[in-house]
């Protein structure tokens, strides 16, 4: 019983957390977003504009609730709740420091990139309940997206793996203890490069966002949301997306390692998550949007083959360098 | 007891949307039932400690097959209910006899020796490390010709659509 | 299980943040529907027909290459942690595996299944 105690309080310290920093990169993202088109961003509410995501989530909860008329009812007042799912049950697998975190599973990776996959019933679900020819497009185009940028992504979170020898995330943020995966030589920087590209086509943001081409899509498959149904899609898609910089910065990064005592890993992690983050919001704001086609063919004609390629490499390393077996 | 509350529970889910992704005449909200039915299923598996085929079954069955089963529907009959007669009708009396068999034969499964025998569930290896093991050493040959099935199946589909496009 | 009851709890716990959240909003939110509000959104013209429309075939072809090599990334997993025991031996097979099905992918470059059209 005392397990299901310490479990409940766990959850909802990590969840309560993860809820209110993806409510806070919302406004680290429009305040890096700004300042990179010279402008200064959210700024009114409280000081430098601090207050804005509060502000934001209480006008979100008092807002008119409207479903449309066509709407298939029951999946799209349902939609919301299962896109929320697993962008928050990803973070129940990551470790925010030795021994801190829901559950440090033996298949945590595995774990991680299944539940992550299941993003995409929410979404469709959300797009083909609207009824709404705006979001359908959209939410096919996503799917699309997804399930093309998927193999990559598994592929080069398998590289660390290789390199650690184990699923269990914790296992992996110690292997880094000398030497942060992303300084190995040569496969730890491709393995990065192809982990910040899936990671940017998988959250559908420019350069790959066709899903909600704002010129073409208006706002992509919750066009039709409003308040707090519409607060729920971004929670999801924003805590997916912080769930997968902190899965970088713990594949690549080396996790909680850092200077300082101990009790300051969390803060690291965070930092490092953030910079991750910073970097796929960075080329986000810095290129412009690539064609359906384009995009389908960068991943299965160049990411795909590659990535194999590369984890076959590194696994060769691995097996060379701790000698012959069997 | 909690794990036979979680049973029943997963059970009661599985069968649930088994009996909803029949019943429904929406074929998309059969595949949305589809999903619950999977992901039920993966459920069961890892109470059975069987952790690497619960993982594969969400990767591969709730996520890829299930986008596979909607992008059929979105490609043929999005949003239409099915209408008019069934052409197939008459097939459905044969639901009757293989029903009934189908249940004779669980019982007879049932009854054998194989569970009588109770092995607790966990001396079955069903770790990722399990089945990399066995993967290399007594499932080598199959694995390898899984590959030619699977090399089998993407050849065929692309000629099929090939020679419906032309 | 004991080790995924804290996933399970933390699971109901989401859903819980989930429903809650929705029933506050409909505590405090305003109701004030009327025809044109309900409407499907389309960029203000008369909405016609349903959205549900079908889509070209092409989907269809990338979700089945799709799941051809999810069913090879899923072996991976085990290959990946039997990789340090099995030596050259994990490496080998693997490549023959790979070998196999990379006929597949070549036949859909040449043949022009992985262009979007």
């Amino acid at each position: 019983m005392t397990d299901a105690v310490d479990a409940f309080v766990a959850g909802f310290i990590v969840l309560s957390a993860v809820v209110g920093v993806v409510t806070y990169v919302t406004l680290l993202e429009r305040k890096f977003a700004a300042r990179m088109q010279s402008r200064i961003g959210p700024y009114r509410v409280g000081p430098h504009g601090l207050l804005q995501p509060i502000a934001d989530a209480l006008k979100l909860l008092m807002k008119e609730d409207i479903v449309p008329r066509l709407a298939d009812r029951v999946v799209y007042n349902l939609a919301p709740i299962v896109f929320l799912i697993p962008g928050m049950l990803i973070f129940a697998t990551i470790p925010f420091a030795p021994g801190l975190g829901v559950a440090d599973l033996n298949i945590g990776i595995l774990f991680f990139l299944a539940v992550s996959a299941m993003e995409i019933v929410g979404l469709f679900m959300a797009g083909w309940g609207s009824n709404n020819k705006y979001a359908l497009l959209s939410a096919m185009r996503a799917v699309n997206q997804i399930i093309s940028y998927d193999l990559p992504f598994i592929f080069t979170a398998l590289v660390p793996v290789l390199l650690a020898g184990s699923l269990r995330l914790s296992d992996i943020a110690t292997a880094q203890a000398g030497l942060w995966f992303v300084f190995y030589p040569v496969i730890g920087q491709l393995a990065f490069a192809a982990f910040i590209i899936t990671t940017l086509a998988a959250e559908n943001r420019v350069p790959f966002d066709i899903l909600e081409a704002e010129s073409e899509l208006v706002a992509g498959f919750r066009v039709e949301y409003s308040g707090m149904k519409f607060a729920l899609i971004q929670l999801g898609e924003y805590a997916h997306m912080v769930g997968t910089s902190f899965l970088g910065a713990l594949l690549f990064l080396g996790a909680w390692a850092g200077p300082g005592p101990a009790w300051l890993g969390p803060v690291w992690f965070l930092l490092k998550a953030m910079g991750v983050f910073l970097l796929v919001t960075w080329v986000r704001w810095s290129f412009v949007r690539i064609r359906v086609d384009q995009i389908l063919a960068i991943s299965w004609k160049l990411l795909l083959p590659l990535s194999l390629l590369l984890l076959m490499a590194t696994a060769l390393v691995v097996v060379l360098r701790s000698g012959p077996g069997v | 007891m909690g794990s036979v509350i979680a049973f029943w529970i997963l059970a009661a889910l599985v069968v649930g949307s088994a009996v909803g992704l029949v019943v429904r005449r929406n074929p998309i909200h059969g595949a949305l039932f589809l999903v619950v039915n999977l992901g039920g299923v993966a459920a069961l598996y890892l109470m059975m400690h069987a952790e690497f085929l619960a993982a594969a079954q969400v990767i591969v069955y709730a996520g890829a097959i299930a986008v596979l089963f909607v992008f059929a529907i979105m490609v043929l009959i999005p949003g239409k209910e099915e209408t008019g007669p069934d052409p197939l009708r008459a097939q459905r009396w044969l639901a009757v006899p293989l029903g009934g068999f189908l249940a004779l034969e669980i019982a007879l499964v049932l009854r054998s020796t194989v569970f009588t025998t109770s092995r607790s569930p966990a001396t079955v290896p069903g770790g990722v490390e399990a089945v990399g093991r066995l993967l290399f050493t007594d499932y080598l040959f199959p694995f390898e010709v899984t590959s030619f099935l699977l090399l089998a199946a993407l050849i065929g589909v692309m000629a099929l659509t090939k020679r419906k496009a032309s | 299980m004991t080790g995924y009851l804290p996933v399970v709890i933390y699971l109901v716990l989401i859903v819980g943040f989930g429903v809650v959240s929705l029933l506050a909003a409909r505590i405090l939110r305003p109701s004030r529907p009327y025809p044109a509000k309900l409407d499907s959104y389309e960029c203000g013209a008369e909405t016609i027909g349903e959205a549900w429309v079908q889509f070209p075939v092409g989907f269809y072809l990338v979700a089945l290459i799709f799941i051809v090599f999810d069913a090879l990334a899923v072996f991976l997993f085990p290959w990946a942690l039997s990789l340090r025991d099995f030596g050259l031996w994990a490496v080998g097979t693997m490549t023959i595996f790979l070998s196999i099905l990379s006929l597949g992918w070549l036949y859909a470059y040449r043949e022009g299944i992985l262009e979007w059209k």
